[in-house]
């Protein structure tokens, strides 16, 4: 799909009000904060999601994922900056930006009363040229509860129905606030299968997600969120290969020193020892050597790839507790 | 590339868009059996109690005659403030006003439909009472069925704007707890079942149920002190619900 490249997406515009200029990204947020009474939910962050592109806002609960998809959806205004959604305001021009948005709330928005099938065929009626909502239902295994009140879904049932009223309006861009939670593993399979034909067809995707291979197996982009700031950003490539592409582990007996300028290494326990750095076939073949030299007895060598999770887990462990929404 | 989810957003028709929301409206609100008692079941009782016993002591000989208008006017109260106030009270709380007003149907369609569907039960719930009024023995005029229409869209917007404000500034709770309330007390002093004070007019129960009886009752124009009491309501609790109006 047409991706804009790497270099355009974390450009900061000079002069902050540059952002009104008329855009081509799907979504355009610069320095917005979110304020709830004295705790800042969101302190000026900036992200772009190129059209065509899927952008995973990655954090723990509390990080302010959802609080800044709430400006993003015009849900609430932001205390501060800029957000500009397929080139409009999300409050401003909220009449005109609403058919060309697809909406997943967390929870809640639908009529409890309501049956799946109720809810689905009133959201299709919105739009002029909507998704059939019979093909809606049987993709997404709603077929069994499209006589059943919204209220007795279960979690994952109403995610899938919310799903689809996201869908059903043939929108250009999509919002999904945590579009897998509560689903079981066919479910969230199925969902991924669906964003990723969403992707294919040229919709663009806002998602959040605590989950890691979520973002890692759709996301284009990845804006890891941690007490309301960007920890850190990137494609999942450049994530895992910024801070140090790979791991070395080896067994040995305890108490070895191994030093080098092209490698760092670390007894994780006695006997256990982890080597990081930029380990290219030299620095591997030069670590080992050490072990060889020092006379060790080697007992395991394992080499392993950094993935998102690791990542994310040194980025966010030091703060875990985050802010309460 | 299966081209299925090929952007092609568009927002269809406003009439189609409003007519489906609309049902749903409906739709609802007959499933949900506590609001169809509240609305259709306590004023035919008070009807049926008040009209063809001696229960309770009313002006004049002709106890129909001052009863069913009455009835007329409780019914507005109870589907445009009570049984309104409390489905937008829980439609908030579960977050449906937010998600209906960020769809294509657009906040003021919501509220252009929640109007229609309750105007259009109230129309078909009068016609009801009136026909069970005619039956058991009431006689109406028509000659001034005009004022008698103006002073029932002027409570039912008074009601209405009432019900937002409370659904508005309450949690969902409180308001079914206060509208239920509200309802009782206007039923039992606000002039239906029997005589209460001229000045009680200043309520809008009482002001609508005597502009009715002047009207449909006895072919009088509707007294000014109800047009004004019900006039004033209407524009302080419209604008006090635009003003205070919460979507979530």
């Amino acid at each position: 799909m047409p991706g804009r490249g790497v270099g355009g997406r974390h450009v900061r515009l000079p002069g902050s009000e540059g952002v009104s200029r008329v855009s081509d990204d799907a979504v355009q947020v610069r320095d917005v904060v979110v304020r709830y009474g004295a705790t800042t939910a969101v302190d000026e962050v900036s992200l772009t999601v190129p059209r065509g592109r899927v952008l995973a806002l990655l954090g723990h609960n509390g990080a302010g994922k959802t609080s800044l998809l709430q400006v993003c959806e015009g849900f609430r205004p932001a205390d501060a900056g800029e957000c500009r959604v397929l080139g409009l305001d999300p409050i401003e021009d909220h009449d005109e930006l609403m058919p060309r948005l697809g909406i997943m709330l967390q929870s809640g928005g639908i009529y409890p009363w309501a049956t799946a099938g109720e809810i689905l065929r009133l959201f299709a009626s919105f739009s002029a040229n909507p998704l059939d909502p019979e093909m809606l239902i049987d993709r997404l295994g709603l077929r069994k509860f499209e006589r059943t009140r919204f209220r007795r879904l279960s979690g994952g049932e109403q995610q899938r129905l919310s799903l689809a009223i996201a869908l059903v309006g043939r929108p250009e861009l999509v919002f999904l606030d945590e579009p897998t939670a509560g689903m079981d593993t066919e479910a969230r399979h199925t969902t991924w299968q669906l964003i990723e034909e969403l992707t294919d067809d040229g919709v663009s995707v806002l998602l959040t997600t605590h989950l890691l291979d979520e973002a890692e197996k759709l996301a284009d982009d990845v804006v890891i969120m941690r007490a309301g700031r960007v920890a850190a950003t990137g494609t999942p490539a450049e994530l895992t290969a910024a801070a140090g592409i790979d791991l070395l582990e080896v067994r040995a007996e305890a108490g070895l020193q191994p030093r080098s300028a092209h490698f760092s290494a670390e007894e994780k326990t006695p006997g256990e020892y982890v080597i990081t750095g930029r380990l290219d076939a030299a620095a591997l073949a030069e670590a080992l050597a050490w072990f060889a030299t020092a006379g060790a007895q080697v007992t395991a060598v394992n080499s392993r790839r950094r993935t998102l999770e690791d990542v994310y887990l040194a980025l966010t462990a030091d703060n875990k507790a985050g802010v309460s929404r | 590339m299966s081209g299925t989810f090929a952007p092609a957003p568009a927002r269809a028709p406003m009439r189609a868009i409003l007519r489906s929301q609309i049902r749903m409206e409906l739709t609802l609100t007959a499933r949900r059996g506590e609001a169809v008692v509240l609305a259709m079941g306590v004023p035919l009782l008070v009807l049926l109690g008040a009209g063809l016993t001696h229960v309770t002591t009313v002006p004049g000989d002709d106890r129909l005659a001052f009863v069913v208008p009455g009835v007329l006017a409780l019914t507005v109260l109870s589907t445009a403030f009570t049984g309104q106030a409390i489905t937008t009270g829980y439609e908030r709380s579960y977050g449906v006003l937010k998600r209906l007003g960020a769809s294509p149907l657009t906040r003021p369609g919501l509220l252009v439909s929640k109007t229609a569907a309750v105007l259009g039960l109230i129309v078909v719930q009068l016609l009801v009472l009136a026909a069970v009024g005619v039956a058991v023995g009431w006689r109406p005029h028509g000659g001034q069925i005009l004022p008698a229409i103006g002073v029932t869209v002027l409570a039912t917007a008074a009601y209405s704007g009432l019900a937002l404000l409370l659904a508005s500034v309450l949690k969902p709770e409180t308001t079914t707890g206060a509208a239920t309330l509200l309802y009782v007390l206007m039923l039992a002093a606000g002039g239906i079942m029997f005589t209460t004070p001229a000045a009680a007019v200043v309520l809008p129960l009482a002001a609508h149920a005597d502009a009715l009886r002047a009207t449909l009752s006895h072919a009088a124009a509707v007294p000014g002190g109800d047009w004004i009491s019900l006039a004033a309501w209407a524009v302080v609790c419209v604008t006090a619900a635009i003003k205070k109006m919460r979507w979530e």
